[in-house]
């Protein structure tokens, strides 16, 4: 057993004590003396030219200060996306400007092309009602196959609707072409993963503040990685130098992406602070975040699947359309293409995987990385035809994917999409899946539901991810515009209680737990004198934020290694204490002794030392105890699982509940199984949420018709059931020092595809001819399935 | 402008309000009571549920004007009077029924008006009763755990850590 | 939202003489008005609060007949008339969610009249009587149309007064986002006949399945609706479902209802 606070505890969080209390400091809560408030004007046409914005009449409005419109912003720079992909033909992608607001058109419901500062937020809307602004309307470009077959563009300077078109290996091609071609089988499957609105239940807000006296600059920003969005402020954006900028974001209302990402609204704030001199507000309402937060998946997918007589996986061979929406997002590049293509061998020994991805401007939101970020996309794509083929060829669908599994001898293993998986054993996910699933008792429950009229299906899925992004060195190959190493330093207090800064920043993950029982087991102290300090760029050394399930991977591993440094050197202040070689010192359960003697001093005591460092041999050893760590990882870490649900469907109106829902997962080692399992909770919440009920629609004017929790349908409490989350199947990580591999993400990757292919068992057992839903399987859509089916 | 007398958390309070100042704005602007949050627009999310003479309603779709003479308790309110949890908060942070937080102070609030009309609710009552409180983070499975667990049942068969 | 005033009269009289002020508008439990205002789709100068007006609250069942105030929360329907009327106050302890019902009322809802809204199909389905400030307006002659009814300018309904049927179940099949009825039936079963009201599915609002209520009439059963077809040419098509669909459902919640009320 682990001891109480160390690495295995299922510690309880300690920051749920303030949340629990309403003593929670978001950054809607941060009021400031003579703060004043910034409302945005957004286009409600999808695509036009602005003519003409004329702001007289709302500048003279009670308590108007300032307008800016994008005119204000044509010498600054734009939002840049962090990842450059190459086309097939070598040719790099389309990147147009991302302008603070919009200028010259508007290119999605929501744009921001004008922003009113008033002393309150009333005033400020009642102005920026006032703003006239005079648009020539164009079509909108929605569809993505109309997209590139028009002549009608989102970005009229780059002349085309694609951004990219990217092929993955493309040296593989012919070989999976050739593998295809003369298959014993394929299964063909063309499917459409569904755009989903990440909603963090906070709203984004973003609070500009200049100091007239020193020139500095604070952002207090919703942001799951405020380095990233003082770097981009600093180096692209606005320009101001990164030491005259904080970026703090402090209690933040979980982000699954959305808020990764910097936002035009940041640098408006900035640039009215000072402009004004005065702090500025804006906090976005539901209905804005539907139109201007980054959405996620969206993409239109055809995947074959070939086999041989047995059953072995010979290729596949993926064409995807990915809409990035009317700009690129930060991200919005690297999701479809290398956190998507790289995963399409799955769990598998498939020798031949081609994917190609064309990314597609429209005249919607942006998209980019959603909880998985291209991983679900990839999950689903394979599980799905996996199981299709399974049907076809009359081969159970666990025994179809084990004949195929990677099998645990083969580590490291090289996958045909071009990654190195370390570790894992699929076999034994799906041995324990079908155990604590109670798999052979489905036939007896089936007959229950069939009892009471209803269609009981089991519903499988194997899945295999990419995490703890990212190697640098892999990464800058592949287009990253950044390195995405993490930092942290430990700095040891005097009286020997130590504060870790970490670059890491958590909204619901429990770093504030989770990285003091890391600290704590390394140092063999009490994890109660350890604080996590996070989201001030201020206070931190740096850090590449939380997304990817890499805080505890990256962020956790430069913790390791900073906290080594210090038992280093606190070694080498130990043995000057006690008069030993410092070879002769060992440290252990939070004393360091001169092995062989009975001499001893405790971690407090050489806390203290170095602080009071009286006779001190200050050549070898500089006063004081604080070191800091960059950690860059040698791979990506590999979580996989297997998982599996039980729909009961309801013939008559096509209703689908999840009845029993079962996620087996490899996460490596496990420092706070508690927070693991939670992480995975709201993973499988979002995942049934995108297969029964999340839709992103748009109509063909480019109008969002769920733009409110009115048509956009959030899983509630009686939509999901109780879950079953197993991760006693752990291999550890090769290459971090925790031999952790990161949880974040796995729900929602894992989760769709099982409940579809159970909704499909259903209604196959039903002796309805469906082969396929697109997701959400709604009631409506599964009754029209049905109908149709005859 | 009205002015507004009303008890919050046990206090009683005055301001001069607007016809349109919402109970969430007065409590979170005027008396800087920031524990109740605003997550929706179209009074679906709950991040907003206070107690208004005992029962939970959605602060953000109730004018304070129409609050005035009530008793009003918020999340601030909940913790015993020596600071430490409450039942039903313990309960959250036992069972790992909070992520970010956000939501947080709604769940609690309308776990407790259910607790008082309900005291032993089932599954389905739990997850029922919540239709009105929407959480991000935990997929729920904490959540109405804790809830069980406040109610004084046994949850030791509701699998987790 | 824009600014306005709210004023909260404590008789009908009062709120009858408020409402004449220019632009001014109910409000009642607000639950879907104040959703309508934040979106600034409507600019009163004055709310008039109708729920501090003790005439217009209590619940009296006798002589076969409940009679509700036209600002009794939902709540409180769900909590009082589970014996004089258990289908209606099954009805009400489903409405929006917990917070909702502590808030919204019998009248606004009624006098809001959304085509997916839960109690037009309670009033209509069972022949309710809507009582105002100056009239009393049957059902069948209240609802015209979507959010269109017989009330006239300033006009507040005060209460609601329903037949007490010998049988009656709501059925709600409900939109997976905002939770009110994609499609909901409510049956009443009455000495000289049946009324069968159906929600969230016509772009005319809540009506009555005159097919099903003559077939149930005859036969109070399950059966006697299953070969009957709905006419989905006025029904409502959206994203959450296609007008065939509705009309599908129509027949499977009428069942459903039959059965749970038989």
């Amino acid at each position: 057993m682990p001891k109480d606070g160390g690495i295995g505890a299922p510690t309880r969080r300690r920051e749920d004590y303030r949340f629990l209390t309403g003593r929670g400091r978001y950054s809607d809560d941060i009021k400031t003396q003579g703060e004043c408030a910034a409302i945005f004007a957004r286009s409600t046409v999808a695509h036009g030219t602005i003519k003409s914005i004329d702001t007289s009449a709302a500048a003279a409005m009670p308590g108007v200060l300032a307008i800016f419109t994008g005119e204000d912003f044509v010498e600054v720079g734009g939002n840049p996306a962090g990842w450059l992909i190459n086309s097939r033909d070598g040719e790099p992608m389309k990147e147009p400007k991302r302008p603070v607001l919009a200028h010259g058109k508007v290119r999605h419901v929501g744009d921001a092309y004008a922003a009113v500062i008033a002393e309150t937020v009333q005033q400020a809307r009642d102005a920026a009602e006032m703003i006239e602004i005079d648009i020539e309307e164009h079509d909108a470009v929605v569809n993505m196959k109309d997209a590139l077959a028009g002549t009608t563009y989102v970005h009229d300077e780059i002349g085309t609707n694609q951004c990219f078109d990217w092929g993955w290996i493309e040296d593989n091609r012919a070989a999976t072409d050739a593998a295809i071609q003369g298959a014993h089988h394929v299964t063909t499957l063309e499917l459409v993963n569904n755009r989903l609105v990440p909603n963090a239940m906070e709203t984004r807000c973003s609070i500009g503040h200049y100091d007239t006296g020193t020139g500095d600059y604070t952002l207090h920003t919703t942001s799951q990685n405020p380095h990233l969005t003082r770097l981009l402020l600093s180096a692209f954006v606005m320009g101001i130098p990164e030491n005259k900028l904080t970026v703090i974001a402090p209690d933040v209302g979980g982000g699954f992406g959305s808020k990764i990402y910097h936002y035009g609204e940041e640098a408006l704030v900035l640039a009215a602070a000072k402009k004004l001199g005065r702090t500025v507000k804006w906090t976005s309402d539901r209905s804005e975040a539907f139109q201007t937060d980054a959405h996620g998946r969206d993409h239109v997918t055809k995947i074959e699947l070939a086999l041989d007589e047995e059953g072995n996986f010979l290729a596949f061979r993926t064409e995807t359309h990915a809409n990035v929406g009317a700009y690129l997002s930060n991200f919005s590049t690297a999701t479809p293409t290398f956190l998507h293509g790289t995963l399409m061998a799955g769990n598998y020994t498939v020798p031949n995987v081609y994917v190609n991805v064309k990314a597609v401007f429209t005249n919607t939101a942006p998209v980019d990385a959603y909880r998985g970020a291209g991983r679900p996309e990839a999950t689903y794509s394979l599980e799905r035809v996996i199981d299709m083929a399974a049907r076809e060829i009359g081969m159970d669908p666990i025994e179809l994917r084990r004949k195929n599994f990677i099998k645990p001898d083969q580590y490291p293993f090289a996958s045909a999409a071009g990654l190195e998986y370390d570790s894992g054993n699929y076999d034994a996910l799906m041995d324990q899946m079908e155990k604590v699933a109670d798999k052979a008792g489905f036939a007896a429950r089936r007959a229950e539901s069939e009892s009471k009229g209803l269609l009981r299906g089991f519903g499988v899925n194997a899945y295999v991810e990419a995490c703890g992004i990212a190697p640098s060195n892999l990464v800058g190959v592949l287009g990253s515009r950044v390195g995405l190493y993490d930092a942290a330093t430990v700095r040891v207090n005097a009286t020997g209680n130590l504060s870790v800064m970490v670059g890491a920043h958590s909204h619901g993950q429990g770093h504030e737990t989770v990285f003091p029982q890391v600290v704590a087991e390394m140092l063999g102290i009490d994890p109660g004198s350890i604080d996590i300090v996070h989201g001030d760029t201020s206070k931190i050394p740096f850090g590449m934020g939380t997304y990817g399930s890499r805080s505890l991977a990256v962020c956790g591993s430069a913790v390791v290694r900073a906290t080594e440094k210090i038992i280093v050197k606190a070694t080498k202040i130990a043995a000057h204490m006690l008069e030993a070689d410092a070879a002769d010192v060992e440290f252990k359960d939070g004393t360091f002794s001169v092995v062989g003697t009975n001499q001893s001093v405790s971690f407090g005591e050489v806390a203290l030392k170095a602080y009071i460092p009286h006779q001190f041999p200050i050549e070898d050893i500089e006063p004081g105890l604080e070191e800091t760590a960059f950690y860059d990882p040698a791979n990506f870490t590999y979580p996989s699982g297997a998982y599996c649900c039980e729909v009961e469907v309801d013939p008559e109106t096509g209703k689908v509940r999840v009845n029993r829902m079962t996620a087996v997962d490899d996460f490596g080692n496990v420092i706070n199984p508690m927070v693991v399992t939670g992480q995975v909770h709201g993973g499988l919440g979002q995942g049934i949420g995108q297969a029964l009920m999340e839709n992103t629609t748009y109509d063909s004017d480019g109008q969002l018709l769920s733009a409110s929790y009115m048509d956009y349908a959030m899983p509630r409490a009686d939509d999901l059931p109780f879950y079953t989350v197993d991760h006693s199947q752990g291999t550890a990580c090769t290459h971090n020092p925790l031999g952790v591999k990161g949880c974040g993400e796995a729900g929602a990757i894992g989760s769709p595809p099982t409940v579809v292919n159970a909704v499909i068992d259903a209604l196959q057992s039903g002796g309805k001819n469906v082969t396929h839903i697109d997701m959400p399987v709604t009631p409506h859509r599964v009754w029209s399935a049905m109908k149709n089916a005859g | 402008m009205a002015k507004v007398s009303m008890t919050v958390n046990g206090t009683s309070v005055s301001r001069e309000v607007e016809g349109q100042t919402l109970l969430v704005s007065m409590l979170r602007e005027d008396l800087r009571l920031t524990g109740t949050h605003v997550g929706c627009d179209t009074s679906q999310c709950g991040a907003c549920v206070v107690h208004v003479n005992g029962k939970a309603v959605k602060s953000c779709t109730m004018f304070a004007v129409e609050a005035d003479g009530a008793e009003v308790s918020t999340i601030e309110g909940q913790a015993n009077a020596d600071g430490t949890l409450s039942t039903i908060q313990q309960a959250f942070q036992e069972h790992h029924g909070l992520q970010c937080g956000f939501c947080t102070p709604g769940m609690v609030m309308s776990a407790a008006a259910l607790l008082k009309d309900n005291p032993t609710p089932t599954e389905g009552e739990v997850r029922a009763y919540l239709d009105g409180n929407i959480c991000r983070c935990t997929g729920y499975h904490n959540i109405v755990k804790a809830i069980m667990a406040a109610s004084g049942q046994d949850v030791s068969a509701i699998a987790a850590e | 939202m824009y600014a306005f005033d709210i004023e909260c009269p404590t008789s009908v009289a009062d709120a009858v003489t408020a409402l004449q002020a220019e632009e001014a508008q109910p409000l009642s439990g607000g639950q879907t008005l104040i959703p309508t205002l934040k979106q600034r789709l409507a600019a009163p100068s004055t709310l008039v609060s109708l729920t501090k007006i003790p005439e217009m609250q209590g619940i009296e069942a006798s002589g076969g007949t409940v009679r509700i105030g036209g600002a009794v929360t939902h709540a409180t329907v769900a909590a009082s008339v589970g014996q004089a009327y258990p289908a209606l106050a099954d009805l009400a302890s489903r409405i929006g969610d917990p917070a909702v019902r502590n808030r919204g009322t019998i009248g606004g809802s009624l006098a809001n009249n959304d085509p997916s809204a839960c109690y037009p199909a309670a009033a209509l389905g069972s022949g309710a009587t809507i009582i105002t400030n100056t009239r009393e307006i049957a059902a069948d002659d209240y609802f015209q149309g979507m959010f269109v009814t017989a009330l006239e300018e300033g006009e507040i309904v005060t209460g609601v007064s329903f037949p007490v049927p010998e049988k009656a179940n709501y059925q709600k099949f409900i939109q997976p986002a905002s939770r009110f009825p994609l499609v909901a039936v409510f049956v009443a079963k009455y000495g000289d006949g049946v009324r069968v009201a159906v929600t969230g599915a016509s772009n005319e609002g809540v009506f009555r399945w005159a097919e099903a209520e003559q077939a149930l009439s005859a036969n109070f059963s399950a059966d006697a609706v299953s070969g009957l077809q709905v006419d989905d040419s006025n029904l409502i098509a959206d994203l959450h479902g296609s007008a065939d669909y509705r009309a599908h459902l129509i027949k499977v919640m009428t069942g459903r209802a039959v059965t749970a009320a038989a």
